[in-house]
């Protein structure tokens, strides 16, 4: 029997709903087994919202993810008013699909950030960074708050958007388009970034139905499923976009969705803002009675895929059962399938592609042999090896020219 | 409705299996069915009518423990749940995990925490309290109690 050795990436990763551990068992260089740990950080949101009203549950699940803050208020809006019947008026539609895109944008420059870094590329991780700032800007003049926006509400939405903060935000999507095009050259150009990602953690069509993957994940894979076109709710049916998908199912294939599908988010902001010129200021809440006995559906796409929230009423002011699934807990079961196989310099960035892995590779302990019980390597040099094979590619790429 | 071919089909396959037919909406269909057909119907669903499976979610009512499969007809924006009542006292339902990989954790949870025993698992173990939680409380069931409601 080879001996194998074990890679703990974790136990702590601040980034997802829940902290976690990825056992990679290695053989030599190559990953040949991947197990999953999870629960550090149990918060039983689900439960908790059992004891909270409706208007309450909004800003608890709102915490469930830092980064996409307003998935989880739009889901659970989407189930109670399916359970009550209530349609929003456009204004309020409009208002929360842009808040829903604004934030596709910002998730996803942080993303092409982190790559970018763990790739050796720090420049596109500073740049990514920086023009997601003012997207964050943005989130604070519209609602208040830089995260956690607090905007949703059962009926509609929390705040308006003035007439006269329209022109501002018109300015600084133009800004980030222009940003956004910088990024996409210089990932769309690159050899290293070509010869790292192409072909590195495929994940083919069958794997994604088998696992159920969705968002980016499935779509890189060739699976056009997006629950803003195929369950349509809030303007999305009022605006035209389209569901950009790639087939080659590896990370290059998931970045690039990532890059082309923030075009589309502002495009869809443009419209949405086009729209809210045309509906009558202040006009953002109908009048919510009782929630009445019934169970309720909620799907919104969120930057890493469907967020999905059941809800079953009993009558009461709060919900009975509240079951929240959240898109990573399927996309991060498909590493069994991605990361198998791989080295371990490219599994880093596997575990990246999914979009929901990477501060915890900062959080790597040591590595050990699982029969000696001797140290082998820290967690920075890991992330050295990944960028020390891109320098590798780079000095070969320049010798060949 | 649009739905009609897609339940009359159900039906005319599951004759004894589908207990019950309930359209909420064109988008939003339930389906209760017997338990022991889960795995035929599921099998159809998800090989031979291009459904995906979205989640599962368990809910513990007075008729016992309750699951509702979702599964999603993305063509459609069609979500059909599978809605099975299982017995109070053993709660125990054939696992679909053996078709296929997307209801492995989410069955490994539920019974982590309502108790509900998946048969033929793949491997049943604790998800998310591994190591911390003890043998045979389930935190999610009405009864259980946290030591905060005991204090009240």
């Amino acid at each position: 029997m080879s001996r194998k050795t074990l890679i703990p990436i974790g136990p702590y990763h601040p980034l997802q709903e829940e902290p976690e551990l990825f056992k990679l068992y290695c053989d030599g260089e190559i990953v040949r087994d991947i197990q999953w740990v999870t629960g550090y950080n149990h918060r039983s949101i689900e439960k908790l919202s059992e004891s909270k009203t409706y208007e309450q549950v909004f800003f608890l699940v709102e915490r469930i993810c830092g980064i996409c803050s307003t998935s989880h208020p739009f889901a659970f809006a989407n189930a109670v008013e399916e359970i009550a019947g209530i349609e929003p008026t456009d204004r309020a539609k409009y208002i929360r699909s842009i808040i829903g895109e604004l934030e596709r944008i910002h998730s996803h420059l942080l993303w092409v950030g982190l790559a970018g870094h763990f790739l050796g590329y720090n420049t596109v991780f500073m740049w990514a960074w920086k023009y997601r700032e003012p997207v964050l800007d943005l989130f604070e003049m519209i609602t208040g708050n830089r995260n956690s926006y607090a905007m949703f509400r059962v009926g509609g939405v929390r705040r308006d958007i003035e007439s006269d903060k329209i022109a501002a935000i018109r300015k600084i999507l133009a800004d980030v388009k222009t940003k956004t095009d910088l990024l996409t050259g210089a990932v769309m150009d690159d050899p290293v970034i070509h010869s790292r990602l192409k072909g590195v953690g495929i994940l083919t069509k069958q794997d994604v139905l088998d696992y159920g993957a969705v968002g980016p994940t499935a779509r890189a894979s060739g699976v056009a499923i997006d629950v803003r076109k195929d369950d349509p709710y809030a303007a999305y049916p009022l605006v035209d976009w389209k569901v950009i998908t790639a087939p080659e199912g590896d990370v290059f294939a998931k970045a690039e969705v990532r890059l082309l599908e923030m075009y589309e988010s502002i495009s869809i902001i443009e419209q949405c803002l086009k729209g809210l010129e045309k509906e009558k200021e202040g006009d953002i809440m109908v009048k919510v009675n009782e929630i009445p006995e019934g169970i309720g559906h909620g799907r919104a796409e969120a930057p890493r895929g469907e967020v999905f929230h059941f809800v079953v009423s009993d009558g009461s002011n709060s919900p009975a059962r509240h079951k929240i699934r959240a898109p990573s807990y399927v996309n991060i079961a498909t590493f069994k399938k991605s990361c198998v196989g791989q080295t371990i310099a490219d599994a880093t960035i596997t575990l990246a592609g999914v979009d929901p892995c990477y501060c915890c590779t900062e959080r790597m302990a040591v590595v050990y042999d699982i029969h000696s019980g001797e140290k082998i390597m820290n967690a920075r040099e890991l992330i050295d090896r990944s960028i020390r094979r891109s320098q590798d590619l780079m000095e070969e790429l320049k010798k060949s020219k | 409705m649009e739905n009609d071919p897609i339940i009359a089909k159900l039906k005319e396959l599951f004759k004894t299996g589908i207990l019950e037919v309930t359209e909420k909406s064109q988008r939003r269909v339930i389906v209760t069915i017997n338990p022991d057909s889960l795995l035929n119907i599921a099998a159809y669903l998800y090989k031979d009518a291009g459904y995906r499976f979205i989640i599962a979610s368990a809910i513990h009512t007075k008729r016992g423990f309750e699951i509702h499969y979702h599964f999603s007809l993305d063509s459609a924006g069609l979500i059909l749940n599978l809605h099975v009542i299982l017995d109070r006292n053993n709660p125990e339902v054939e696992s679909l995990s053996n078709m296929f990989n997307a209801s492995n954790w989410i069955e490994r949870e539920m019974h982590e925490l309502f108790g509900i025993n998946f048969i033929n698992h793949p491997n049943q173990d604790k998800l998310i309290s591994e190591g911390n939680w003890a043998e045979g409380v389930y935190p999610y069931r009405k009864e259980f109690k946290s030591i905060s409601d005991e204090k009240e």
